[in-house]
């Protein structure tokens, strides 16, 4: 039978089906960070039981954690005792973890594939719903809740229901300054918030393959925006030249070995899903999100929705909330938002491809008056240390940006970096609920090219154009 | 793991789509380390007009009184009804411990997010998955009787005074709920079948072995 490659993922770890229909599927990697671990590791200790595998398990500190003036330590007491319990948990049952002094230190997501921890043909959990990214490398990855986090620290398995699988088909070429980013808020404005759900969507088609691994990873991290808890890119060269020389990847013999098995993790030829969708990208612009939920997304060149259009007779109410909580009118001209932050940042967008556009941008611009404030946060401290060495960092300081340390900072406003009440951010991260970067604070989600230009001119412009 | 069989209470609407795991429980209340106490939190930004923090004092909070659970018609409702994609977003499972610490038992919606109504499962806490038609007359009931509904899970059915409802769930599932099942002792009796997996594992693909 032909399989996609999501079949071929599920039935290699596949242990057992119970009479119900469900299965038992093995986990190879764990990763975890500070602050869906805890109740898991106290739920192991009261029940009796040890954890199954060490080796699979990866930890980091990253919400939480401060990204400026490290050297201090961490200021909030209540962040300091999620982040001393992830250090006890892991000392006491001695776990691989990056500490914040250490320079492997960073973003859960961006460090596992960074690492070559995460390599083709795994299978990948994590108490994050952005373990979506690890698809990129054709891993079965997904978020999991504590309990299930509990789980696999005490099983290795889960118990799980196949998916069905999805083929979103990306062909054209991709416009100039129209990112992987645009490409998941196109998709999820499409197909919505829900779009996904109960799928594991594989993308395929020209414009995939022309990806980097960086931009696919960016693709799969939004796939949970779409409802979908797994994304898949199959593997191709680029695949296995990114794992190749990782400090956790096979190697030598080895090495051609695994590569030898990564190259079957592709869907087979007129292997059958469920569902499909063609999408062109020839012709796309620069994407924003004006509202709420990231499906509430236009076009740079487009206005704001009009409520009286008939495709948003379902969703008036909705979009006029959204509305309202955003400050914002309908049939608006995108270019006339004002803003008051910029977030270049997050497990979706802080990696050096990431940091190399924005520089691109703004090197000899400064960052408009009217910004408050305007940070960069790279997503781990390796990708910190490749940027100082390519100069950027001078480029970023020199046009009025902060340049920070590596955390999931403003994507979730755990730690110092939020926004206050009313205040407006051109994002790079992956959501823009209602309070999400702070209460009453108010989110676009944008590629790190399009919060460039917007941090220049102070408000929205097609970056297109400058 | 708390056991679900019934829930008899009247129930309270809100009318939104969307509702995601960030509204339930916002991001301060996350750096809790135990499972307890979130319920005074659930529905934060929306519930209270000033903001919060962890290890606050609630109860001293200039509360939003047009807030849909303090509607005194809702006091005390067990029941939940939402609109589409209920719990999408973050995996956190505070949500569903702040619905539950809250004393909700039942979220009845159109559609669930995947992760959040998988841990529901893990809670105790019942999904119900209704058609838009049936969720409209529960909403029609609420507005205009307010009745108390009966959920049984045994018989996959909704009652109220005038019309029951039944409701689909995978038996697997249902069987969790009623009998109150910890996953992780059912999944540690195929032991061996694990460890089998993992010898075969090492031979077949080495580069992918944790030992």
């Amino acid at each position: 039978m032909k399989k996609t490659l999501y079949d071929k993922l599920w039935d290699e770890h596949h242990i057992h089906t119970y009479d119900n229909g469900y299965s038992l599927i093995y986990i190879d990697k764990h990763l975890i960070h500070e602050v869906t671990s805890p109740q898991a590791f106290e739920g192991l200790k009261q029940a009796g039981r040890s954890i199954w595998s060490k080796k699979s398990i990866m930890a980091v500190p990253d919400h939480n954690v401060p990204t400026k003036m490290r050297e201090n330590g961490i200021k909030d007491p209540i962040s300091k005792i999620q982040v001393d319990a992830l250090n006890k948990n892991c000392k006491s049952n001695d776990l691989l973890k990056f500490d914040l002094e250490d320079i492997r230190q960073g973003i859960v997501h961006v460090v596992g594939p960074e690492q070559g921890i995460i390599l083709p043909g795994m299978t990948v959990v994590c108490g994050d719903s952005h373990t979506s990214t690890h698809g990129a490398l054709a891993s079965l990855a997904f978020g999991i809740g504590t309990s299930e986090v509990e789980h696999v620290l005490a099983t290795q398995c889960l118990l799980q229901k196949k998916s069905l699988n999805m083929n979103i088909i990306v062909d054209g070429m991709m416009p100039d300054y129209f990112y992987s980013k645009d490409l998941a808020l196109l998709i999820i404005s499409k197909i919505g918030t829900a779009g996904g759900t109960g799928y594991a969507i594989e993308y395929t088609g020209s414009s995939i393959s022309n990806l980097s691994m960086e931009a696919r990873m960016t693709l799969c991290n939004m796939t949970i925006e779409a409802g979908a808890t797994t994304g898949l890119v199959a593997v191709d060269d680029k695949t296995i030249n990114y794992v190749e020389n990782k400090p956790y990847a096979p190697k030598g013999k080895d090495f051609t070995e695994a590569k030898r098995y990564w190259k079957n993790l592709i869907s087979d030829i007129d292997s059958v899903y469920d569902k499909t969708l063609n999408i062109d990208v020839d012709k796309s612009s620069p994407m924003i999100t004006w509202g709420t939920s990231p499906e509430m997304a236009v076009g740079i060149d487009e206005n704001l929705p009009d409520l009286n259009d008939e495709k948003f007779s379902s969703k008036r109410q909705d979009l006029k909330n959204a509305f309202s909580y955003m400050g914002l009118k309908e049939k608006q001209n995108v270019n006339s938002i004002k803003l008051d932050k910029i977030f270049i940042g997050s497990c979706t967008n802080s990696r050096i491809e990431d940091l190399r556009i924005v520089a691109d941008i703004v090197k000899n611009k400064k960052v408009a008056k009217n910004i408050k404030s305007a940070i960069i946060v790279p997503g781990s401290g390796l990708v910190k240390e490749k940027a100082e060495n390519e100069g950027l960092d001078k480029i970023f300081t020199k046009s009025g940006f902060e340049w920070r340390s590596p955390g999931c900072s403003m994507c979730l406003g755990m730690n110092d970096d939020k926004l206050n009440e009313f205040e407006r951010c051109a994002s790079t991260s992956n959501r823009n609920f209602e309070g999400r970067q702070g209460r009453l604070g108010r989110t676009h989600l944008v590629s790190p090219a399009t919060a460039a230009a917007a941090a220049i001119h102070g408000h929205f412009v097609d970056v297109r154009d400058i | 793991m708390k056991k679900f069989k019934e829930t008899k209470s009247i129930a309270a609407y809100i009318d939104r789509k969307n509702i995601d795991t960030d509204a339930i429980i916002p991001k301060q209340y996350l750096k809790a380390v135990t499972r307890e106490g979130f319920g005074e939190t659930l529905f934060d930004d929306w519930r209270y007009l000033e903001p919060g923090n962890l290890g606050d004092d609630h109860s001293q909070r200039k509360k939003n009184p047009e807030f849909f659970l303090y509607d005194s018609k809702n006091t005390n409702a067990q029941i939940l009804v939402a609109g589409d994609n209920f719990g999408c977003g973050s995996s956190r499972e505070h949500a569903v411990w702040a619905l539950m610490d809250y004393g909700f038992n039942v979220i009845i919606s159109t559609s669930f997010a995947d992760i959040f109504y998988n841990n529901c499962f893990k809670n105790g806490l019942l999904p119900i998955i209704l058609d838009p038609a049936d969720i409209k007359k529960i909403i029609k009931n609420i507005e205009k009787k307010n009745n108390v509904f009966i959920v049984n899970l045994e018989e996959q059915l909704i009652y109220c005074d005038d019309f029951k409802i039944k409701f689909k769930i995978d038996s697997r599932r249902k069987e969790v709920l009623i009998q109150g099942i910890d996953d992780i002792s059912e999944t540690l009796k195929l032991s061996d079948k694990i460890k089998d997996y993992e010898n075969k594992k090492i031979i077949r693909t080495p580069w992918n072995s944790n030992d």
